[in-house]
């Protein structure tokens, strides 16, 4: 029977502002110990704010917090750590001019004195064999030398080290949006284990099989409030879809696709992978929605850009042509001007066509961006504010916005849909089709076989090289994993 | 244990491995210019590479080292000072003065002033300002402070100091001994204890350290009062050098400090800064500045021009190696 002090933490009426924007409207959420909460709801939900108020980033403008039964009123970070509660945030937390043992370290104020970096270094290696086996990460790798995959692997391992203070929850935020399936998988075995163990954790993700399959119980949000919680075994994925207020569902989109047949278009891509030592090659035709899958960084990025760049300069075995735009995975460090509004990172990559003279015109640069906030719907009360006044979906549409508001024939996406809510994405997947409709390409390389069913075509990526490729209608996930692990053909 | 690198994905280990023999060879530039100087110097003057050479020619290193590992402290926490120069040439004339004539009175400015840098570390932090317009501020009222104390040049070093900086210990030079000194207790201290990890982290990635609990304003202050610190250690040696002291003494030092820094494979942003390589890139600097360009036979009036061309040699090719590393 649950009782009050079974409950690592509790929230009582937690509301929080930003602004006159609301994030929070009075919140009710506790978790128990022992059990695995799953946290699901559109970005701008509120999830995110929950979170930092329960790791002790962000201090409620009303409610009360409450650890173990005992209310908190000086609830801080460090507060939180000495109660063992951890959480990995959804922006990569490590300092990239540090190794991954100096990262631990920032962690743990207990790791100093004598010895200390071979203590950083055995505690985070230990971790990282535990969860991911077979991982090829050294603790003296600096953290910039590492792909986003593998940071993303140090940053979980490292919440889940200890030192002096007990670890009770941890809160994890998005934590596979940038791990392949294996990988994933790795951790949410993990997660089982540690809450069998008798921790508990919040695992949040916009991969609600993940949620439904690893959860005990889900709670969604929707517009700052807890609108169901509930036994993970409860819901299935209608349900949740439903209760967070999500848009149509998987099967209207197959349908779509199967039905519209792109004709033969002019050619608009040939390209050879550098490293492809048979005849393979990705080719795409006006109108086409081409994917590219396989497991996470196996060349598929290294194509894109390989293809972005020679639609500038002209490079062997890759034809282009028509103008290209791309856009990019890891929006913070490649796609967002920080300190621009919204409005200028929209209109950066059509700067030709806003000129007025030899100057920019603001009222062109205007006219864009609100009719891309209209038609992709960026949610915002103006254009002109800053980029990161807006949640994470909404920046991920603005590049969106910049990619399809220029004169791009061609546009490159490099797994965009990390770590947006399914209500965005399925947006933008109507939006990709029928932007495909008036003759644009698409190369979409996702690790989310879901998104594949939007594709016509489909190449599989393993080691650099094409090793299948997959009409739509063939498509189906065993087939792209035995290709992904298979000897390549 | 990693006898046997497992290649699991195209960004695999040895990936890795190139990039960390890029980034090795990019931090062995430093040393890798100052050999070049070195063996520019022997070819023209065989008889400068010799105890007695070393000590002449890098004499001058002891200050302007000590002064890059100032600038290297704030520069580890993304931010600039130029005020630096000034600052040294203000503890100069109060080393000149003050110090000798009445120790304790100097030793309490001389503490206040480090106390001022801590200062400057917390306004900008909590006030979020650019520390290149707070930092440009202060070097005119460091300036004006060193024409107060030393209206005009003159005054005396301390006997102690005159002392120190005169040693000659057997065989190697005493800047030798300094400069590894200096090099060794700052790479210990930034490099490898548990809290220069977090000052260093500081300049990676702020928010971060902020979420794991560290202070912010704390690493500030902790930076800019090492290079109070460190700065006083330069304007001190410097006097002890040249024995009197002028209040334009150290106005050179603010680029040369930010020029050894980058020198030795520092970067403006990113926490990313090497003390080996500052103090490395400081002497590289001092031995270029003057005795290299000296024995080239270029006149006095195009030493500063030839010193810039010398530093826009060497940070092209670490441009260029650090391109290869991407």
């Amino acid at each position: 029977m649950p009782e009050a002090s079974a409950d690592i933490v509790r929230l009582d009426g937690a509301e929080k502002h930003f602004g006159a924007v609301r994030a929070l409207a009075g919140v009710d959420f506790h978790v128990r110990a022992g059990e695995c909460v799953g946290l699901v709801g559109h970005n701008g939900a509120g999830k995110s704010t929950l979170m930092h108020m329960v790791a002790g980033t962000l201090v409620p403008d009303s409610g009360q917090i409450a650890v173990r039964g005992v209310i908190e009123d000086n609830y801080s970070v460090p507060r939180a750590q000495q109660l063992g509660i951890r959480c990995v945030f959804q922006e990569l937390s490590l300092c990239p001019n540090l190794s991954v043992a100096e990262n631990t370290r920032i962690n743990h104020p207990a790791l100093s004195g004598f010895g200390w970096r071979r203590k950083a270094a055995d505690l985070i290696a230990a971790k990282l064999d535990e969860i991911f086996p077979g991982h090829s990460i050294s603790a003296s790798d600096i953290a910039s030398d590492l792909s986003i995959g593998r940071r993303q692997m140090v940053e979980v391992a490292r919440a889940f080290t200890v030192t002096q203070d007990p670890l009770e929850l941890v809160i994890l935020d998005e934590p596979t949006s940038s791990l392949d399936a294996h990988t994933a998988g790795q951790l949410l075995a993990f997660v089982r284990r540690f809450v069998a163990a008798g921790r508990s954790c919040i695992l949040i993700s916009h991969l609600l099989g993940e949620v439904l399959g690893n959860a005990d119980r889900i709670v969604v949000m929707r517009d700052g409030k807890v609108v169901a919680s509930d036994a993970a075994k409860a819901f299935d994925r209608d349900r949740l879809v439903t209760t967070m207020g999500g848009a149509e569902a998987r099967e209207k989109i197959a349908a779509e696709i199967a039905t519209q047949k792109p004709e033969a278009g002019p050619l608009r891509v040939r390209a050879r992978p550098a490293r492809q030592e048979d005849g393979n090659e990705l080719v795409a035709h006006a109108g086409e929605i081409i994917g590219l899958a396989g497991l996470a960084g196996h060349g598929q990025t290294d194509l894109l850009l390989a293809i972005f760049a020679a639609a500038a300069r002209s490079k062997a075995g890759i034809e282009v042509t028509a103008p290209v735009a791309l856009v990019a995975g890891d929006r913070q460090s490649d796609g967002i001007f920080p300190q621009w509004s919204i409005a200028q990172n929209i209109g950066i990559r059509s700067l030709a066509r806003l000129r007025s003279g030899l100057l920019i015109s603001p009222q062109r640069e205007a006219e864009l961006a609100t009719f891309w906030q209209k038609k992709i719907g960026i949610r915002t009360p103006d254009m002109n504010n800053n980029i990161f006044s807006l949640s994470g979906g909404n920046q991920q549409k603005a590049l969106f916005a910049r990619a399809l508001g220029s004169d791009a024939k061609i546009v490159l996406m490099d797994d965009p849909m990390r770590g947006v809510d399914i209500g965005t994405k399925l947006e933008v997947y109507d939006l990709v089709r029928e932007e495909a409709g008036r003759g644009r390409t698409f190369l979409w390389y996702t690790t989310e076989t879901e998104e594949l069913d939007n594709c016509h075509q489909i190449y599989v990526f393993k080691n650099g090289r094409i090793v299948a490729n997959l009409r739509r209608d063939e498509l189906t996930e065993k087939k792209i994993i035995q290709s992904s692990f298979g000897d390549a053909a | 244990m990693t006898a046997a690198p497992v290649e699991t994905g195209p960004r695999g280990s040895s990936e890795r491995g190139k990039l960390a023999r890029a980034r090795l060879l990019r931090s062995l530039l430093p040393a890798l210019s100052l050999v070049l100087v070195l063996l520019a110097i022997a070819w023209l003057n065989p008889r400068a590479i010799s105890y007695f050479g070393f000590s002449l020619m890098l004499n001058l290193a002891i200050p302007i080292a000590l002064a890059t590992i100032a600038q290297m402290f704030v520069i580890a926490g993304n931010e600039l000072d130029l005020s630096i120069g000034t600052f040294v040439g203000f503890v100069g004339c109060v080393t000149a003065t003050w110090l000798k004539d009445a120790p304790l009175v100097g030793v309490v400015i001389l503490l206040a002033s480090i106390g001022v840098y801590a200062l400057l570390g917390a306004l900008i932090h909590l006030r979020n300002l650019p520390s290149i317009v707070v930092t440009l501020g202060m070097s005119f009222v460091w300036q004006g402070l060193a024409i107060l104390t030393l209206p005009k040049p003159g005054g005396k070093a301390p006997d102690w100091l005159l002392s120190l900086m005169a040693f000659k210990p057997p065989l190697v030079p005493f800047p030798i001994i300094a400069a590894l000194l200096i090099a060794a207790v700052v790479y210990f201290g930034l490099m490898r204890t548990s809290y220069g990890v977090i000052l260093r982290g500081s300049g990676g990635n702020a928010a971060a350290l902020e979420r794991a609990g560290w202070s912010l304003l704390k690493t500030k202050i902790v930076l800019f009062a090492l290079a109070g610190l460190f700065g006083v250690l330069s304007g001190m040696a410097l006097i002890g050098i040249t024995t009197s002291a002028d209040a334009n003494i150290g106005n050179g030092y603010t680029l040369l400090s930010i020029a050894g820094v980058i020198l030795g494979g520092g970067e403006f942003v990113g926490g990313r800064v090497s003390p080996i390589g500052a103090v490395i890139g400081a002497l590289t600097l001092a031995l270029a500045a003057s005795p290299l360009l000296t024995f080239m036979h270029i006149p006095p009036d195009w030493q500063v021009a030839a010193n810039g061309a010398i530093l826009i040699i060497v940070l092209a090719a670490r441009v260029l190696i650090s391109r290869r590393e991407r």
